[in-house]
């Protein structure tokens, strides 16, 4: 017996092995190795090493994990409405989702940027694109808020955004559909797209002590679809660089028209010089409509302004300011390395994938080394930009990251894995696959003059059999690979909310050390606070009803109030007087037909309500404050429209009428 | 009991690994291509005529089952079409025009009916996706909506 006990773990032993290699690295279990759980481990009540922020996509808002745990910190509201906090719902935050259309509940958060001082992130704003009614967000990490939204004129699925110049210059957005300009006569056939659809790219400055935007100028471009783009580092500062695709120009059934040409482009343009052309007086101003909204900390309010004016160069006029590189199969990501030399095309139907030099760009461009024009551009020969191309790298190249050690790291949708490679000689180092098809990735500060390295975080577009099935609809996986060594190792699978699409990573010092604890009451500018109990009150002006009322654990002031009447709009300006971290209040209102509000400590919001039917209606705090949470409560009273009930508002003092006693206890 | 334990060791492992590969079965977007291709085209026991999948044998009369054609017809316009057109134009797939005779019944039946498999495993599917870079889904035909699809295209090739 003694001697079978080895002999039989041994063979235990060899079966174990032999069903891991028989599965081949299909299923996490053998993809992961022993290690893993303790590089992802976070201990609780310790911190994660870096913030990530995710695009939510088409949940419209963005996410922030915690790396390298995994864990959701948080869901930062931008374009879409929230009822939660009552973000889009509130009197104070409707105005952030107008637009020149009018009030959106809803957009596409595609691409997160950090802002950048000297090509690195410096923790003040991160950035997202509206892809579907062009808007540009920033949020401001003091908060985790959205600060500001800018819509861009002239565009159609602000798809190539929200990217940054080294110092934050200039955000841009390039429209992914074109489209005829919005001052022309829009009403023509689609298939005049030839004749009648542009593209544009917006240079949004962005001011570099308030961090508010305005659109600095617009490049009018060729109609083709914009993608993605990053802008230059150190010697190619001045420059940005676009990938374009639908350079076929169809206007139907892309899937097939726009895959016809061999390549399409890289779009490099000198910002630099547009700008100075801009200060030259030479842009041409046209009359546009588009919203302006800015969220006020000291006002808790904000406030939508819409513009009617943009500065315009066409490119056709300037042809010294953008040039086309030709880039393999309608190329997505394009990816500038942290030296600026190197620029990859990611040709999302390409077998290989083409590294442009910039060097050779600036070369070819003073050689005038070109192949022709395109629509007035002129194209500069492929091979006179092309710095190398990395040989059978895969399938569907999309994005491509870099780890500051000189490597870089691509996905592969098609076939389902990312691949790390050598930008100086261009060899594959290492391969691993990703469950299921990724799409964006991120590393720290992969996209700046200096990467932190460490992880690369990919976000999977097909979830499949990752998690516990849950229906139809699944989370999209994120999965976290440890990448200090040549081998990249899968460590964490972690699921996400809406679509991931781009994302950005950083240190945790970076942004903890700012963030804002709480509002300070006596700042509290906004004109419906009520600062202390003593200004509580309820004010009558034809049918429009004002209540102040303050929030503090556990009561409401005034929680009795009576003498609204029917065709009456209230307005409740609830005031949290708390001056704690993290105790938020919240209001909500039998009835109400938009959402809660949940206050801040320090902050006022307002909620409309608009009563149906007299009667009785309940008002209570959402948001479990203290031991007598569920006693934090009050009643409004509606009456019909030509009641003589008067005004009456108190907290305390409405004592019982004795017309009914309560049985007394025990009795 | 320590004996039981281990036999158990042994046992769970088989299991284990079953069940993976009867989930990468169903499961749609396996790792595929690059990695994969070098793994199998070694493998003896693989018939790229036939390719993988149930379907080992089907009989196929000289003549059109007409009523077959008309059923594969109506599968064909609901879960094909939109991607396959009856020339030999490629759209998002390859057009089927001459399909049967690129390719065996067995290994038309086994790639509609078990497209990842195939994908990750089959040359000739493997260097379509190459070009088209667009896996086919997984369209759930039953057994005999491969068979009806199948005379479908047989009919567009002209057979009566």
């Amino acid at each position: 017996m003694k001697k079978t006990k080895p002999l039989m773990l041994a063979l235990a032993g060899a079966f174990l092995l032999m069903a891991q290699y028989s599965c081949k690295p299909k299923n996490a279990g053998n993809a992961v190795s022993g290690d893993a759980a303790s590089k992802a481990y976070v201990a609780p009540g310790k911190y994660d090493e870096f913030y990530n922020f995710v695009s939510g996509g088409f949940s419209g808002q963005m996410s922030v994990y915690g790396i390298p745990s995994g864990r959701l910190l948080r869901v930062i509201p931008v374009f879409s409405v929230d009822p939660q906090s009552g973000y889009g719902y509130s009197e104070e935050t409707k105005p952030m989702l107008n637009t020149s259309h009018g009030f959106i509940p809803w957009d596409d958060l595609h691409h997160v940027e950090m802002s950048l001082t000297d090509g690195s992130p410096d923790g003040r704003w991160v950035f997202g694109n509206g892809n579907n009614t062009p808007r540009v967000a920033r949020l401001d990490l003091k908060t985790f808020r959205t600060a500001e939204i800018l819509e861009l004129p002239n565009s159609a699925g602000n798809h190539s955004s929200p990217f940054a110049t080294e110092n934050t210059e200039y955000i841009v957005a390039g429209t992914r559909f074109s489209v005829p300009m919005d001052n022309s006569n829009g009403d023509v056939p689609i298939n005049t797209y030839r004749q009648n659809f542009r593209g544009t790219v917006s240079f949004i400055k962005v001011d570099p002590t308030s961090g508010n935007m305005s659109i600095g100028f617009q490049l009018r471009t060729p109609g083709v679809n914009f993608d993605l783009s990053h802008a230059g580092k150190g010697k190619s500062h001045d420059w940005f660089f676009f990938s374009t695709y639908n350079t076929e120009q169809a206007n139907t059934l892309l899937e097939v028209n726009a895959s016809q040409r061999d390549k399409d482009f890289i779009m490099a343009v000198n910002w630099k010089k547009a700008e100075d052309l801009v200060k030259q007086g030479k842009g041409k101003k046209e009359s546009v409509k588009y919203a302006h909204n800015v969220y006020d900390e000291k006002t808790h309010s904000s406030t939508s302004k819409i513009e009617n004016e943009v500065t315009v160069l066409d490119v056709k006029d300037f042809p010294d300011i953008v040039y086309f590189i030709p880039c393999p199969k309608s190329p997505h990501g394009c990816d500038v390395d942290p030296t600026g030399e190197y620029i990859v095309g990611s040709g999302k139907l390409a077998a290989l994938l083409p590294v442009f030099s910039f060097d050779k760009i600036q070369k070819a461009i003073a050689a005038k080394d070109f192949i022709g024009e395109y629509d007035g551009i002129p194209v500069i020969r492929y091979e006179a930009a092309l710095y190398g191309e990395v040989e059978k790298p895969g399938l569907g190249p999309l994005h491509t990251e870099f780890d500051g050690k000189g490597n870089a790291i691509t996905t592969f949708f098609v076939s389902s894995e990312i691949v790390k490679w050598n930008v100086k000689d261009l060899k594959i180092i290492d391969r691993q696959p990703t469950y299921y098809s990724p799409g964006h990735l991120c590393i720290p500060g992969g996209d700046t003059k200096k990467p932190y390295g460490k992880y690369v975080i990919v976000y999977n577009k097909i979830t499949k059999d990752r998690y516990l099935p849950t229906g139809p609809e699944l989370n999209q996986s994120a999965q976290l690979f440890d990448i200090t060594g040549d081998k990249m190792q899968l460590i964490l699978d972690f699921p996400t909310i809406g679509e991931p699409h781009y994302a950005q990573a950083v240190p945790a010092d970076l942004v903890k050390n700012n963030s804002l604890r709480l509002f300070d009451i006596n700042a509290n500018a906004n004109p419906y606070v009520s600062k202390g109990e003593k200004e509580t009150k309820v004010v009558r002006n034809g049918k429009r009803v004002d209540i102040y009322i303050t929030s503090i654990r556990s009561h409401f002031t005034p929680d009795n109030i009576e003498g609204i009447k029917m065709g009456d709009d209230v307005y409740w300006h609830v005031t949290n007087l708390e001056q704690d971290w993290d105790v938020p209040h919240g209001f909500a209102v039998k009835g109400a037909q938009n959402a809660e509000l949940l206050i801040m400590p320090g902050e006022t919001q307002t909620l409309k309500w608009s009563p149906e039917k007299p009667g009785i209606y309940p008002f209570y705090c959402t948001d479990f404050c203290s031991a007598l949470h569920q006693e934090m409560q009050g009643y409004i009273r509606v009456s019909p429209a030509g009641s003589n009930v008067p005004l009456t508002f108190s907290t305390g003092t409405n004592m019982p009428k004795d017309t009914v006693s309560v049985t007394p206890m025990g009795k | 009991m320590k004996k039981i334990l281990i036999i158990g060791i042994i046992v769970s492992g088989i299991i284990a690994c079953n069940n993976n590969q009867s989930g990468n079965n169903t499961n749609g977007a396996n790792n595929s291509g690059q990695n994969q291709q070098t793994g199998n085209t070694g493998n003896p026991s693989y018939d790229p005529n036939r390719g993988e999948g149930k379907f080992t044998k089907v009989d196929v009369s000289p003549k059109l089952d007409v009523a077959m054609a008309t059923s594969g017809e109506k599968v064909y316009s609901v879960k094909c079409a939109a991607c396959h057109k009856l020339t030999d134009e490629r759209l998002v797939g390859p057009g089927w025009k001459g399909v049967t005779s690129r390719h065996t019944a067995e290994w038309i039946m086994n790639f509609t009916t078990n497209t990842d498999e195939m994908l990750s495993k089959d040359p000739k599917a493997q260097a379509m996706l190459e070009i088209c870079l667009v896996r086919m889904p997984n369209q759930n035909l039953t057994d005999q909506d491969a068979r009806d699809v199948y005379e479908f295209m047989r009919q567009n090739d002209g057979v009566k």
